[in-house]
């Protein structure tokens, strides 16, 4: 059944689709979907998909890295964070080679297991790495009410949260790339909403389409996407209703800024954007690590990685000098490497190497 | 009877025969119980002897826990290679403060396995190290086994273009299994490994197809893993089909909440059998009639030469599926 509704929105869009089109998928995970599906074998010739900087891993600064390390190795925190964090290199080491050398450091897949960890090891200190995009912020903020609640005096919180319409607005203010549309991130609205893109529309009058994450979802989007452009009309289009909602989730940006407010933050590859990140807010200012240490860090950039060319689409992973030669899942150089929602992992695991 | 394990049962004295004797009181047999050096076996013909570490956790989860692995694991590893598991050794590595109740559960949960699948524990060691030096409990087995007849012996034979690839049942319920539980999300009973001996499933379908090529149980690294060893090792491409490959819903749904692909996730009771393709329907038939073979399927085919592994996607794209390059992490949004 599956089958036959890819086949028939693949068919459609082959139909309507004349002009040439770049399309920007913002989120990464849409970008791992399209992979492992192999949904560009069911697009025309005439439409390119280029991979935004919707890698949460992907964007963090190589500064908030060699931050956290230095945290580690000077002030010896127990760092709790999420999934490939750990493997971003840094300008010397990442947080997995500190933890080979005997460091705790902790993957968690729930925040609020770092309640727990500081509890039950009351001599030790730590830091819950908050990192992802306004989908994972809520979470992060109820975490801290948590900590705050039962009083902790050993777990503190690095916010690297980053907001996503910023992002866009800023690739888009670049001018680097001729962008048509975009494939608005699906997980991200859920909290946001669809009202959450009015700005960037209003202000680029781009079209987006907000979309899901299955196949059906995805090529749905697509052909809503390429329907507007060809019919030279623009929209914020909401093509993943059973999840998104006009205002998104009331409760969950209330207790996101019922903790964390907006503040310029740094991003790989697109340098300090305005307004773009989550800073934690005065009153909670007991539990933010940079309130105790707020120093800088010298960062020593990776010699010929293209990160940020591949982040703000420029570039494909494979245009890289590195790529697939010294930088390699196994072997990774940049964050886009590290990350399995980053293009360069994508393109390498999913075949698109041989592109 | 102490509660925790500690040092004072490492230290070979009053302390160390205390766990012996729990042991003994378990798994008792004729050759364990004479307590020599090494265990003495008659055996004649040809032989497979196999080793695995185990270092599960939690140590108990859903549908078993690392007593049963231990001896399943091993027992599954000489049955793939068509042997009838006999003698497994058995040795401990158990960090201080371990529940000496938690030892006893996992005692009983070895001696259940070993008589489901036939087989003795003939020798064993039991160590204890500093709380900090290990992750509570650590168990090796050793396994010798027998192939009773040429039938069974898979050594010298060769796949080729056109071969099916059979799968038992649905993957990846181990993996998620274990996964869901370390990262404390509560799950229903409904949601467990398929940890299981393969013995009996196995063996009786080597007596009657010669058609089988290969067996392999899709252990680490799920059976993406497995596959691309098949197709270096024999120098075959490899076409899995994701519309036939079985997979429960929970496992899927598990899978794309947390942003990993259920090809690369470990099974412990599933076994990918590469059979000729005039007995592969006989061989579905067969395996069908087996409780653990219920979901069997066909779920790919060898191609032409080559050596990497192809997925006809369930929306008619194709793709590579290359081997593991990373740690599986979930995802962050």
């Amino acid at each position: 059944m599956i089958k036959e509704k890819v086949e028939e929105l693949s068919n459609i869009i082959k139909k309507i689709s004349k002009k040439e089109l770049n399309l920007m998928e913002f989120c990464g995970t849409h970008t791992h979907e399209i992979f492992k599906y192999g949904i560009r074998q069911l697009l025309p010739k005439n439409i390119q998909l280029l991979s935004g900087p919707g890698c949460p891993v992907c964007v963090t600064s190589q500064r908030d890295i060699d931050y956290l390390i230095t945290l580690v190795y000077e002030e010896n925190f127990g760092v709790i964070t999420f999934g490939d964090l750990v493997n971003v290199p840094g300008s010397n080491s990442s947080l997995n080679k500190l933890r080979l050398k005997g460091k705790e450091i902790k993957v968690v897949y729930s925040p609020l297991e770092s309640v727990k960890i500081a509890k039950e090891n009351k001599n030790k200190n730590y830091i819950l790495v908050g990192i992802g995009f306004e989908t994972t912020a809520p979470n992060i903020a109820y975490t801290i009410l948590k900590a705050e609640e039962e009083k902790l005096k050993n777990l503190f919180f690095l916010s690297l949260h980053k907001l996503t319409p910023p992002a866009m607005k800023a690739i888009l203010d670049m001018g680097e790339i001729k962008i048509d549309g975009i494939i608005g991130p699906g997980h991200v609205s859920t909290i946001i909403g669809r009202k959450g893109w009015l700005d960037v529309f209003n202000n680029y009058r781009i079209p987006i389409v907000i979309t899901g994450f299955k196949p059906v979802e995805i090529l749905y989007g697509l052909y809503k996407l390429i329907e507007l452009l060809e019919k030279n009309e623009i929209d914020v289009f909401n093509a993943y209703e059973s999840s998104v909602l006009e205002d998104g989730n009331k409760k969950a940006l209330e207790m996101m800024y019922q903790v964390f407010e907006i503040d310029d933050a740094e991003w790989r590859g697109l340098g300090i954007l305005k307004n773009s990140g989550l800073k934690i807010k005065e009153n909670f200012k007991n539990l933010d690590i940079k309130n105790y240490y707020n120093f800088n860090v010298e960062t020593k950039e990776i010699p010929n990685c293209k990160c940020g060319e591949v982040l703000r689409g420029i570039i494909k992973p494979i245009n890289c000098p590195l790529f697939g030669k010294i930088c390699t899942p196994t072997n990774p150089i940049g964050p886009c490497m590290v990350s399995s929602e980053g293009a360069c992992s994508a393109y390498y695991i999913y075949g698109g190497k041989n592109e | 009877m102490s509660e925790e394990i500690s040092l004072y049962h490492g230290n070979g004295g009053e302390g160390t025969k205390e766990l012996i004797n729990e042991i003994l009181n378990n798994l008792d047999n004729d050759i364990l119980n004479k307590l020599t050096d090494s265990a003495v076996l008659d055996l004649k013909d040809k032989l497979a002897f196999t080793t695995d570490s185990y270092v599960i956790s939690p140590q108990f989860f859903n549908g078993g826990d690392i007593g049963k692995l231990s001896v399943y694991g091993t027992v599954n590893d000489l049955v793939v290679c068509g042997a009838k598991p006999l003698f497994l050794s058995l040795s401990f590595v158990i960090e201080e403060g371990f529940l000496f109740s938690d030892f006893k559960k996992i005692l009983i949960s070895i001696k259940e396995a070993s008589i489901e699948c036939e087989v003795k524990i003939v020798t064993g060691d039991t160590k204890v190290v500093e709380k900090g030096k290990g992750d509570k409990i650590f168990i090796n087995t050793s396994g010798i086994g027998i192939i009773e007849n040429e039938n069974r012996n898979l050594i010298d034979r060769k796949i080729k273009e056109g071969d099916l690839v059979i799968i038992n049942g649905g993957i990846g319920e181990h993996g998620i299994t274990v996964m869901l539980e370390r990262l404390g999300i509560k799950i229903d009973e409904n949601i467990k490994s398929d940890l299981a001996p393969l013995d009996k499933l196995v063996l009786p379908l080597l007596d009657k197809f010669k058609g089988i090529k290969f067996l392999r149980d899709p252990t680490r690294g799920g059976i993406a893993t497995i596959l691309n060893e098949i197709a270096t090792k024999f120098n075959f491409e490899i076409e899995i089909w994701e519309d036939e490959i079985p997979i429960k819903n929970w496992v899927k749904d598990a899978s794309n909440i947390l942003g990993i692909d259920p090809l690369y996730i470990a099974n412990e009771g599933k076994v990918l059998i590469v059979v000729d393709k005039n007995e592969a329907n006989d061989v579905l038939e067969l395996i069908k009639q087996n409780e653990l073979g219920l979901e069997s399927k066909i779920i790919g085919e060898i191609k032409k030469e080559g050596r990497r592994v192809f997925l006809k996607t369930e929306i008619g794209t194709r793709r590579i599926v290359d081997t593991l390059k990373r740690d599986i992490l979930p995802r962050i949004c």
